[in-house]
Protein backbone atom coordinates (compact mmCIF):
# COMPACT_ATOMS: atom_id res chain seq x y z
CA UNK A 1 0.00 0.00 0.00
CA UNK A 2 0.90 3.43 -0.77
CA UNK A 3 1.14 6.33 2.18
CA UNK A 4 0.59 9.44 2.07
CA UNK A 5 0.90 11.87 4.67
CA UNK A 6 -1.85 14.09 6.14
CA UNK A 7 -1.02 17.38 7.44
CA UNK A 8 -4.48 17.24 9.68
CA UNK A 9 -4.34 13.18 10.12
CA UNK A 10 -0.64 11.62 9.74
CA UNK A 11 0.20 8.86 7.33
CA UNK A 12 -3.12 7.20 5.85
CA UNK A 13 -3.23 4.67 3.43
CA UNK A 14 -3.60 6.79 -0.27
CA UNK A 15 -7.16 5.33 -1.01
CA UNK A 16 -8.46 7.60 1.56
CA UNK A 17 -7.54 10.43 -0.66
CA UNK A 18 -8.54 11.94 -3.79
CA UNK A 19 -6.51 14.20 -6.13
CA UNK A 20 -7.95 17.84 -6.69
CA UNK A 21 -5.83 18.92 -9.70
CA UNK A 22 -2.93 21.60 -10.01
CA UNK A 23 -2.22 24.56 -7.97
CA UNK A 24 -3.12 27.56 -9.66
CA UNK A 25 -3.88 31.01 -9.29
CA UNK A 26 -7.17 31.84 -9.33
CA UNK A 27 -8.45 34.20 -12.22
CA UNK A 28 -9.12 37.73 -11.16
CA UNK A 29 -13.04 38.22 -11.53
CA UNK A 30 -13.86 39.83 -14.74
CA UNK A 31 -10.83 37.96 -16.77
CA UNK A 32 -11.46 37.14 -20.33
CA UNK A 33 -12.43 33.86 -21.70
CA UNK A 34 -8.37 32.65 -22.65
CA UNK A 35 -7.73 32.85 -19.30
CA UNK A 36 -10.56 30.74 -17.62
CA UNK A 37 -9.72 28.03 -20.51
CA UNK A 38 -6.49 28.09 -19.33
CA UNK A 39 -7.62 27.77 -15.81
CA UNK A 40 -9.96 25.12 -16.35
CA UNK A 41 -9.16 22.79 -18.80
CA UNK A 42 -5.47 23.55 -19.84
CA UNK A 43 -2.59 21.55 -17.63
CA UNK A 44 0.58 21.71 -16.94
CA UNK A 45 1.05 18.16 -16.55
CA UNK A 46 4.15 17.78 -16.08
CA UNK A 47 6.58 14.64 -16.01
CA UNK A 48 8.57 15.99 -12.94
CA UNK A 49 7.82 17.85 -9.38
CA UNK A 50 4.40 18.82 -9.59
CA UNK A 51 1.84 20.77 -6.71
CA UNK A 52 -1.28 19.17 -6.51
CA UNK A 53 -4.72 20.04 -4.21
CA UNK A 54 -5.16 16.98 -2.41
CA UNK A 55 -8.16 15.61 -0.77
CA UNK A 56 -8.49 13.78 2.65
CA UNK A 57 -11.89 12.35 1.80
CA UNK A 58 -13.06 10.85 5.58
CA UNK A 59 -11.99 13.83 7.31
CA UNK A 60 -12.98 16.30 4.60
CA UNK A 61 -9.52 17.60 4.61
CA UNK A 62 -8.16 19.61 1.72
CA UNK A 63 -4.19 20.33 1.44
CA UNK A 64 -1.67 20.58 -1.08
CA UNK A 65 1.22 18.03 -1.76
CA UNK A 66 4.23 18.14 -3.87
CA UNK A 67 5.21 15.03 -5.93
CA UNK A 68 7.19 13.70 -8.45
CA UNK A 69 5.38 11.65 -11.37
CA UNK A 70 8.07 10.16 -12.81
CA UNK A 71 8.71 8.29 -10.00
CA UNK A 72 5.30 8.11 -7.58
CA UNK A 73 6.86 9.78 -4.81
CA UNK A 74 5.54 12.39 -2.74
CA UNK A 75 8.00 14.41 -1.62
CA UNK A 76 5.98 17.07 0.91
CA UNK A 77 2.59 17.89 2.42
CA UNK A 78 1.41 20.79 4.06
CA UNK A 79 -1.63 22.35 4.94
CA UNK A 80 -3.27 25.14 2.37
CA UNK A 81 -2.69 28.07 4.94
CA UNK A 82 1.05 28.22 4.30
CA UNK A 83 0.03 29.07 0.98
CA UNK A 84 -2.70 30.73 0.82
CA UNK A 85 -2.79 33.45 3.79
CA UNK A 86 -5.65 35.75 2.26
CA UNK A 87 -9.50 35.12 2.31
CA UNK A 88 -10.19 35.46 -1.65
CA UNK A 89 -13.15 38.36 -1.53
CA UNK A 90 -15.72 36.50 -4.23
CA UNK A 91 -18.34 39.27 -3.79
CA UNK A 92 -16.11 41.81 -4.45
CA UNK A 93 -16.06 40.80 -8.34
CA UNK A 94 -20.07 40.72 -8.56
CA UNK A 95 -20.03 44.41 -7.54
CA UNK A 96 -17.75 45.06 -10.21
CA UNK B 1 8.15 -33.11 -47.41
CA UNK B 2 9.62 -34.56 -43.90
CA UNK B 3 13.34 -33.87 -45.98
CA UNK B 4 12.16 -30.13 -47.03
CA UNK B 5 11.53 -29.11 -43.96
CA UNK B 6 14.76 -30.38 -42.39
CA UNK B 7 16.52 -29.20 -44.91
CA UNK B 8 14.99 -25.95 -44.51
CA UNK B 9 15.48 -25.89 -40.50
CA UNK B 10 19.52 -27.10 -41.00
CA UNK B 11 19.81 -24.22 -43.77
CA UNK B 12 21.79 -21.05 -43.03
CA UNK B 13 19.92 -19.09 -44.89
CA UNK B 14 16.30 -18.69 -43.75
CA UNK B 15 14.50 -16.57 -45.88
CA UNK B 16 12.83 -15.25 -42.97
CA UNK B 17 11.25 -11.61 -44.52
CA UNK B 18 12.55 -8.77 -42.42
CA UNK B 19 9.17 -6.44 -41.54
CA UNK B 20 11.12 -3.78 -40.88
CA UNK B 21 13.98 -2.23 -43.55
CA UNK B 22 17.89 -2.09 -40.86
CA UNK B 23 18.40 1.38 -39.41
CA UNK B 24 19.80 4.12 -41.85
CA UNK B 25 20.70 7.40 -41.44
CA UNK B 26 18.61 10.26 -40.42
CA UNK B 27 18.28 12.58 -43.98
CA UNK B 28 18.58 16.08 -43.90
CA UNK B 29 15.39 17.08 -44.71
CA UNK B 30 11.65 15.30 -45.03
CA UNK B 31 8.48 16.40 -45.69
CA UNK B 32 6.74 15.37 -43.01
CA UNK B 33 8.01 14.20 -39.64
CA UNK B 34 5.99 12.16 -37.37
CA UNK B 35 6.82 12.10 -33.49
CA UNK B 36 6.22 8.90 -32.70
CA UNK B 37 6.35 5.47 -34.07
CA UNK B 38 3.30 3.60 -32.35
CA UNK B 39 0.21 2.83 -34.01
CA UNK B 40 -1.10 6.17 -35.07
CA UNK B 41 2.01 7.57 -36.15
CA UNK B 42 2.61 3.99 -38.28
CA UNK B 43 -0.62 4.20 -39.96
CA UNK B 44 -0.15 8.02 -40.78
CA UNK B 45 3.47 7.15 -42.50
CA UNK B 46 1.34 4.27 -43.87
CA UNK B 47 -1.66 6.18 -45.55
CA UNK B 48 0.29 8.90 -46.36
CA UNK B 49 2.39 6.78 -48.57
CA UNK B 50 -0.10 4.30 -50.02
CA UNK B 51 -3.18 6.94 -51.04
CA UNK B 52 -1.17 10.22 -51.64
CA UNK B 53 2.42 9.27 -52.53
CA UNK B 54 3.98 11.26 -50.08
CA UNK B 55 7.28 9.04 -49.04
CA UNK B 56 10.05 11.31 -47.76
CA UNK B 57 8.70 11.12 -44.98
CA UNK B 58 10.51 10.09 -41.42
CA UNK B 59 9.03 8.30 -38.57
CA UNK B 60 10.60 9.27 -34.91
CA UNK B 61 10.49 6.79 -32.40
CA UNK B 62 12.69 7.00 -29.23
CA UNK B 63 12.01 3.19 -28.36
CA UNK B 64 10.93 0.47 -30.56
CA UNK B 65 7.99 0.22 -32.84
CA UNK B 66 5.02 -0.13 -31.18
CA UNK B 67 6.79 -0.28 -27.50
CA UNK B 68 4.70 1.88 -25.98
CA UNK B 69 0.76 2.71 -25.78
CA UNK B 70 -0.10 0.27 -28.80
CA UNK B 71 1.14 -2.40 -27.19
CA UNK B 72 -0.08 -1.65 -23.73
CA UNK B 73 -4.11 -1.87 -24.91
CA UNK B 74 -6.27 -4.69 -24.33
CA UNK B 75 -7.27 -4.61 -27.70
CA UNK B 76 -10.77 -3.80 -28.02
CA UNK B 77 -11.94 -2.67 -31.04
CA UNK B 78 -16.07 -1.46 -31.25
CA UNK B 79 -18.03 1.78 -32.49
CA UNK B 80 -21.07 1.87 -30.52
CA UNK B 81 -20.36 5.42 -28.92
CA UNK B 82 -22.86 8.26 -27.81
CA UNK B 83 -22.18 10.93 -29.94
CA UNK B 84 -22.90 11.24 -33.45
CA UNK B 85 -19.39 12.67 -34.08
CA UNK B 86 -17.51 9.72 -32.22
CA UNK B 87 -20.29 7.29 -34.07
CA UNK B 88 -19.47 8.11 -37.75
CA UNK B 89 -15.74 7.78 -36.49
CA UNK B 90 -15.31 5.05 -35.22
CA UNK B 91 -17.60 3.20 -38.04
CA UNK B 92 -14.83 4.25 -40.53
CA UNK B 93 -12.52 2.63 -38.59
CA UNK B 94 -14.25 -0.83 -37.60
CA UNK B 95 -14.66 -1.14 -41.48
CA UNK B 96 -10.78 -0.66 -42.07
CA UNK B 97 -9.83 -2.92 -39.48
CA UNK B 98 -11.90 -5.33 -41.50
CA UNK B 99 -9.61 -4.96 -44.16
CA UNK B 100 -6.39 -4.34 -42.88
CA UNK B 101 -5.38 -7.88 -42.72
CA UNK B 102 -5.58 -8.08 -46.53
CA UNK B 103 -3.77 -4.81 -46.84
CA UNK B 104 -1.02 -5.65 -45.15
CA UNK B 105 -1.03 -9.15 -46.33
CA UNK B 106 -0.18 -10.39 -42.52
CA UNK B 107 -3.00 -12.08 -40.34
CA UNK B 108 -3.95 -9.85 -37.60
CA UNK B 109 -5.99 -12.18 -35.61
CA UNK B 110 -8.94 -9.49 -36.30
CA UNK B 111 -12.01 -11.47 -34.50
CA UNK B 112 -15.36 -10.82 -33.92
CA UNK B 113 -16.61 -11.41 -30.74
CA UNK B 114 -19.84 -9.28 -29.79
CA UNK B 115 -19.23 -6.67 -27.56
CA UNK B 116 -21.49 -6.68 -24.10
CA UNK B 117 -22.13 -3.53 -21.93
CA UNK B 118 -23.39 -4.72 -19.19
CA UNK B 119 -25.72 -2.58 -17.05
CA UNK B 120 -26.78 -2.76 -13.38
CA UNK B 121 -29.41 0.25 -12.53
CA UNK B 122 -32.01 1.64 -14.51
CA UNK B 123 -30.47 4.73 -15.51
CA UNK B 124 -27.77 2.66 -17.01
CA UNK B 125 -30.75 0.64 -19.06
CA UNK B 126 -31.83 4.17 -20.00
CA UNK B 127 -28.57 5.40 -20.98
CA UNK B 128 -27.50 1.93 -23.11
CA UNK B 129 -31.21 2.49 -24.55
CA UNK B 130 -30.12 6.19 -25.67
CA UNK B 131 -26.73 4.70 -27.26
CA UNK B 132 -28.35 1.77 -29.22
CA UNK B 133 -31.12 4.24 -30.79
CA UNK B 134 -27.93 6.89 -31.91
CA UNK B 135 -26.23 3.53 -33.16
CA UNK B 136 -28.95 2.58 -35.27
CA UNK B 137 -29.79 6.18 -36.99
CA UNK B 138 -26.16 6.01 -37.84
CA UNK B 139 -26.35 2.45 -39.20
CA UNK B 140 -24.19 0.87 -36.54
CA UNK B 141 -25.57 -2.90 -35.18
CA UNK B 142 -26.10 -2.05 -31.47
CA UNK B 143 -29.39 -3.11 -29.60
CA UNK B 144 -30.60 -3.09 -25.66
CA UNK B 145 -31.03 -6.76 -24.27
CA UNK B 146 -32.58 -7.40 -21.20
CA UNK B 147 -31.52 -10.24 -18.98
CA UNK B 148 -33.29 -12.83 -19.84
CA UNK B 149 -32.30 -12.78 -23.44
CA UNK B 150 -28.22 -12.09 -22.35
CA UNK B 151 -28.36 -15.09 -20.16
CA UNK B 152 -29.07 -17.06 -23.49
CA UNK B 153 -26.54 -15.67 -25.10
CA UNK B 154 -23.68 -14.73 -22.90
CA UNK B 155 -24.62 -17.80 -20.00
CA UNK B 156 -21.02 -17.93 -18.46
CA UNK B 157 -21.73 -14.60 -16.32
CA UNK B 158 -23.03 -14.39 -13.16
CA UNK B 159 -27.12 -13.73 -12.83
CA UNK B 160 -27.34 -14.05 -9.10
CA UNK B 161 -29.28 -11.18 -7.72
CA UNK B 162 -27.34 -11.90 -4.28
CA UNK B 163 -24.43 -9.47 -5.77
CA UNK B 164 -23.14 -6.16 -5.11
CA UNK B 165 -24.48 -5.42 -8.71
CA UNK B 166 -26.39 -7.82 -10.41
CA UNK B 167 -27.08 -7.88 -14.25
CA UNK B 168 -29.88 -6.38 -15.54
CA UNK B 169 -29.20 -6.15 -19.49
CA UNK B 170 -26.68 -5.37 -21.91
CA UNK B 171 -26.11 -3.21 -24.56
CA UNK B 172 -25.08 -5.82 -27.57
CA UNK B 173 -22.74 -4.65 -30.35
CA UNK B 174 -22.10 -7.75 -32.74
CA UNK B 175 -19.05 -6.41 -34.82
CA UNK B 176 -17.51 -5.63 -31.28
CA UNK B 177 -13.99 -6.89 -31.96
CA UNK B 178 -10.54 -7.88 -31.11
CA UNK B 179 -6.82 -8.36 -32.95
CA UNK B 180 -3.37 -8.29 -32.08
CA UNK B 181 -1.91 -5.05 -31.27
CA UNK B 182 1.62 -5.43 -32.26
CA UNK B 183 0.66 -6.71 -35.53
CA UNK B 184 -1.58 -3.65 -36.37
CA UNK B 185 1.95 -1.56 -35.29
CA UNK B 186 4.10 -3.79 -37.57
CA UNK B 187 1.52 -4.14 -40.47
CA UNK B 188 1.34 -0.49 -40.76
CA UNK B 189 5.20 0.10 -40.11
CA UNK B 190 5.91 -2.98 -42.74
CA UNK B 191 3.39 -1.51 -45.05
CA UNK B 192 4.66 2.13 -44.57
CA UNK B 193 8.68 0.76 -45.00
CA UNK B 194 7.66 -1.13 -48.55
CA UNK B 195 6.46 2.26 -49.73
CA UNK B 196 9.68 4.41 -49.08
CA UNK B 197 8.98 6.10 -45.43
CA UNK B 198 11.45 5.93 -43.00
CA UNK B 199 11.60 4.86 -39.51
CA UNK B 200 14.17 5.70 -37.04
CA UNK B 201 13.85 3.67 -34.05
CA UNK B 202 15.86 5.23 -30.72
CA UNK B 203 15.66 8.34 -32.11
CA UNK B 204 14.28 10.68 -29.28
CA UNK B 205 12.94 14.13 -30.28
CA UNK B 206 14.63 16.55 -27.94
CA UNK B 207 12.87 19.73 -29.65
CA UNK B 208 11.59 21.62 -32.19
CA UNK B 209 12.75 24.57 -34.59
CA UNK B 210 10.54 27.46 -34.22
CA UNK B 211 10.30 30.18 -36.41
CA UNK B 212 9.09 33.46 -33.95
CA UNK B 213 6.76 36.32 -35.12
CA UNK B 214 6.14 39.07 -32.39
CA UNK B 215 7.02 36.80 -29.55
CA UNK B 216 4.68 34.13 -30.13
CA UNK B 217 5.17 30.82 -31.77
CA UNK B 218 4.44 30.62 -35.53
CA UNK B 219 5.55 27.96 -37.79
CA UNK B 220 8.07 24.41 -37.39
CA UNK B 221 10.75 24.11 -39.12
CA UNK B 222 12.70 21.90 -38.08
CA UNK B 223 13.26 18.98 -35.35
CA UNK B 224 16.35 18.45 -33.08
CA UNK B 225 17.07 14.77 -32.04
CA UNK B 226 19.50 12.70 -30.53
CA UNK B 227 20.60 11.98 -33.54
CA UNK B 228 20.74 15.28 -35.10
CA UNK B 229 18.87 18.25 -36.13
CA UNK B 230 16.16 17.44 -39.34
CA UNK B 231 14.54 20.16 -41.43
CA UNK B 232 10.93 19.24 -41.63
CA UNK B 233 7.84 20.60 -43.86
CA UNK B 234 5.38 18.91 -41.43
CA UNK B 235 5.31 17.87 -38.36
CA UNK B 236 2.57 15.93 -36.34
CA UNK B 237 2.74 14.39 -32.71
CA UNK B 238 1.68 10.95 -31.99
CA UNK B 239 2.68 10.46 -28.72
CA UNK B 240 -0.34 9.04 -26.37
CA UNK B 241 0.76 9.51 -22.86
CA UNK B 242 3.98 12.36 -23.58
CA UNK B 243 1.44 14.48 -25.56
CA UNK B 244 2.18 17.59 -22.62
CA UNK B 245 5.25 17.14 -22.68
CA UNK B 246 5.90 17.01 -26.78
CA UNK B 247 3.43 19.92 -26.71
CA UNK B 248 5.27 21.71 -24.53
CA UNK B 249 8.32 21.36 -26.41
CA UNK B 250 6.27 23.28 -29.36
CA UNK B 251 5.24 25.50 -26.95
CA UNK B 252 1.83 25.27 -26.12
CA UNK B 253 -0.17 23.85 -23.44
CA UNK B 254 -2.90 20.94 -23.66
CA UNK B 255 -6.04 19.76 -21.94
CA UNK B 256 -5.04 16.78 -21.28
CA UNK B 257 -4.35 15.01 -17.59
CA UNK B 258 -1.64 11.59 -18.01
CA UNK B 259 -3.12 8.95 -16.01
CA UNK B 260 -1.74 5.26 -15.91
CA UNK B 261 -4.43 2.56 -16.88
CA UNK B 262 -3.83 -0.56 -15.74
CA UNK B 263 -4.38 -4.07 -16.99
CA UNK B 264 -3.39 -8.01 -16.83
CA UNK B 265 -3.58 -11.25 -18.33
CA UNK B 266 -4.32 -14.82 -16.98
CA UNK B 267 -3.11 -18.24 -16.93
CA UNK B 268 -4.14 -19.37 -20.67
CA UNK B 269 -7.66 -21.21 -20.25
CA UNK B 270 -9.64 -23.51 -22.83
CA UNK B 271 -11.37 -21.03 -25.09
CA UNK B 272 -14.82 -20.47 -22.71
CA UNK B 273 -15.71 -16.69 -23.38
CA UNK B 274 -16.68 -16.03 -27.01
CA UNK B 275 -17.86 -12.58 -25.85
CA UNK B 276 -16.01 -9.27 -24.83
CA UNK B 277 -17.85 -8.07 -21.47
CA UNK B 278 -17.41 -4.40 -20.37
CA UNK B 279 -18.79 -3.05 -17.03
CA UNK B 280 -19.13 0.34 -16.11
CA UNK B 281 -20.51 0.18 -12.92
CA UNK B 282 -18.11 -2.49 -11.97
CA UNK B 283 -15.01 -0.49 -14.59
CA UNK B 284 -14.29 -4.48 -15.45
CA UNK B 285 -13.65 -5.44 -19.01
CA UNK B 286 -12.67 -9.09 -20.12
CA UNK B 287 -12.05 -10.95 -23.11
CA UNK B 288 -10.68 -14.28 -23.71
CA UNK B 289 -7.44 -14.11 -26.47
CA UNK B 290 -6.84 -16.46 -29.09
CA UNK B 291 -4.37 -18.05 -26.95
CA UNK B 292 -6.96 -18.80 -23.92
CA UNK B 293 -5.62 -15.93 -21.40
CA UNK B 294 -8.57 -13.68 -20.43
CA UNK B 295 -7.10 -9.82 -20.83
CA UNK B 296 -8.76 -7.64 -18.62
CA UNK B 297 -8.48 -4.41 -17.92
CA UNK B 298 -10.07 -1.67 -15.23
CA UNK B 299 -10.57 2.00 -14.71
CA UNK B 300 -8.09 4.56 -14.96
CA UNK B 301 -5.23 5.12 -11.38
CA UNK B 302 -6.78 7.77 -9.02
CA UNK B 303 -4.40 10.04 -9.64
CA UNK B 304 -1.56 10.94 -12.60
CA UNK B 305 1.82 9.46 -13.02
CA UNK B 306 4.62 9.43 -15.60
CA UNK B 307 4.88 5.33 -14.88
CA UNK B 308 3.67 1.90 -16.42
CA UNK B 309 4.25 0.53 -13.04
CA UNK B 310 1.15 -1.76 -11.70
CA UNK B 311 -0.28 -1.76 -8.51
CA UNK B 312 -1.64 -4.17 -5.76
CA UNK B 313 -5.03 -1.44 -5.13
CA UNK B 314 -5.82 -2.11 -8.72
CA UNK B 315 -5.81 -5.62 -8.86
CA UNK B 316 -7.68 -5.80 -5.56
CA UNK B 317 -10.30 -3.88 -7.12
CA UNK B 318 -9.88 -5.53 -10.66
CA UNK B 319 -10.53 -8.71 -9.35
CA UNK B 320 -13.33 -8.32 -6.78
CA UNK B 321 -15.38 -7.69 -9.26
CA UNK B 322 -14.36 -10.02 -11.52
CA UNK B 323 -15.08 -12.56 -8.68
CA UNK B 324 -18.94 -11.28 -8.91
CA UNK B 325 -18.72 -11.34 -12.72
CA UNK B 326 -17.05 -15.27 -13.13
CA UNK B 327 -16.86 -16.71 -9.94
CA UNK B 328 -15.21 -19.68 -11.37
CA UNK B 329 -11.79 -18.66 -12.00
CA UNK B 330 -10.80 -17.89 -8.21
CA UNK B 331 -8.52 -20.33 -8.80
CA UNK B 332 -7.02 -19.02 -11.71
CA UNK B 333 -3.64 -17.19 -11.97
CA UNK B 334 -2.46 -13.68 -13.32
CA UNK B 335 0.18 -14.29 -15.56
CA UNK B 336 1.52 -10.54 -16.33
CA UNK B 337 0.12 -7.12 -15.47
CA UNK B 338 1.03 -3.74 -16.97
CA UNK B 339 0.35 -0.20 -17.52
CA UNK B 340 -0.17 2.11 -20.35
CA UNK B 341 0.12 6.06 -20.20
CA UNK B 342 -3.17 7.41 -21.19
CA UNK B 343 -4.33 10.97 -22.10
CA UNK B 344 -7.38 11.67 -20.48
CA UNK B 345 -9.27 14.56 -22.22
CA UNK B 346 -11.89 16.51 -19.95
CA UNK B 347 -14.33 15.43 -22.40
CA UNK B 348 -13.45 12.16 -23.36
CA UNK B 349 -12.74 12.49 -26.48
CA UNK B 350 -9.57 12.88 -28.83
CA UNK B 351 -7.62 16.49 -29.80
CA UNK B 352 -6.68 16.11 -33.73
CA UNK B 353 -5.98 18.05 -35.87
CA UNK B 354 -4.21 22.06 -36.18
CA UNK B 355 -2.08 23.45 -33.44
CA UNK B 356 -1.27 27.08 -32.68
CA UNK B 357 2.04 26.28 -34.47
CA UNK B 358 1.84 26.32 -37.98
CA UNK B 359 2.53 23.25 -40.18
CA UNK B 360 2.42 21.27 -36.28
CA UNK B 361 -0.15 18.79 -36.53
CA UNK B 362 -1.72 16.96 -33.37
CA UNK B 363 -3.14 13.46 -32.81
CA UNK B 364 -3.07 13.37 -28.79
CA UNK B 365 -5.86 12.61 -26.18
CA UNK B 366 -6.90 9.03 -27.26
CA UNK B 367 -7.36 8.51 -23.43
CA UNK B 368 -8.39 4.71 -23.22
CA UNK B 369 -9.91 4.67 -26.73
CA UNK B 370 -6.79 5.03 -29.23
CA UNK B 371 -5.93 1.73 -30.17
CA UNK B 372 -9.80 1.30 -31.90
CA UNK B 373 -9.45 4.73 -33.58
CA UNK B 374 -5.74 3.91 -35.55
CA UNK B 375 -6.72 2.80 -39.04
CA UNK B 376 -9.22 6.08 -38.94
CA UNK B 377 -6.93 8.35 -37.56
CA UNK B 378 -4.12 6.86 -39.87
CA UNK B 379 -6.03 7.49 -43.07
CA UNK B 380 -7.48 11.15 -41.72
CA UNK B 381 -4.13 12.42 -40.68
CA UNK B 382 -2.60 11.36 -44.19
CA UNK B 383 -5.31 13.81 -45.68
CA UNK B 384 -4.88 16.70 -43.70
CA UNK B 385 -1.20 16.36 -43.97
CA UNK B 386 -1.39 15.62 -47.64
CA UNK B 387 -3.97 18.38 -48.42
CA UNK B 388 -3.73 21.08 -45.55
CA UNK B 389 -7.20 20.68 -44.48
CA UNK B 390 -8.53 19.05 -41.66
CA UNK B 391 -11.13 16.87 -42.71
CA UNK B 392 -14.87 16.93 -42.07
CA UNK B 393 -15.03 13.62 -40.12
CA UNK B 394 -11.88 14.92 -37.68
CA UNK B 395 -13.01 18.50 -37.23
CA UNK B 396 -15.03 18.08 -34.06
CA UNK B 397 -11.96 16.98 -32.61
CA UNK B 398 -9.76 20.17 -32.52
CA UNK B 399 -8.06 21.48 -29.77
CA UNK B 400 -9.86 25.04 -30.08
CA UNK B 401 -13.05 23.40 -28.91
CA UNK B 402 -11.71 24.34 -25.69
CA UNK B 403 -11.36 27.69 -27.08
CA UNK B 404 -14.64 27.86 -27.57
CA UNK B 405 -16.47 25.86 -25.07
CA UNK B 406 -17.58 23.12 -27.30
CA UNK B 407 -16.45 19.59 -25.63
CA UNK B 408 -17.98 16.95 -26.77
CA UNK B 409 -19.28 14.66 -23.84
CA UNK B 410 -18.51 10.96 -25.37
CA UNK B 411 -19.56 9.19 -22.48
CA UNK B 412 -19.04 5.96 -24.36
CA UNK B 413 -15.47 5.63 -23.44
CA UNK B 414 -14.79 2.61 -22.04
CA UNK B 415 -15.36 1.16 -18.21
CA UNK B 416 -13.34 4.19 -17.23
CA UNK B 417 -14.58 6.40 -14.39
CA UNK B 418 -16.91 9.34 -15.35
Amino acid sequence: MKIMTCPLNGPRNISEFAYGGEVKELPAPGCDNETWVDYVYLQENLAGVVKEWWYHTPTAFWFIAERDTRTDTILKTYAASEVFKERVDFAAGDKE
Amino acid sequence: MPFGLLKFGLSKGHPVPRALPAASELRDSYDVVIIGGGGHGLATAYYLARDWGITNVAVLEKGYVGGGNTGRNTTIIRSNYLTPEGVKFYDESVTLYKDLANDFDMNIMYSERGHFTLAHTDSAIRTMRWRAEVNKHMGIESELVMRDELQRMVPQLNYSEDVRYPIMGALYHAPGAIARHDAVAWGYGAGAARRGATIHQKTEVTGLEITKANGSPRRVTGVHTNRGTIRAGKVIQCVAGMSGEVARMAGFKLPIKTIPLQACVSQPLKPFLDAIVVSGSLHVYVSQSSRGELVMGGSTDPYGVYMTRSTLDFKEGLMMHMMELLPFIGEVKLLRQWAGMTDMTPDFAPIMGETPVDDYYIDAGWGTWGFKATPVVGKRNAEMLATGKVPDLIKPFALQRFHDFTLLGEKGAASVGH
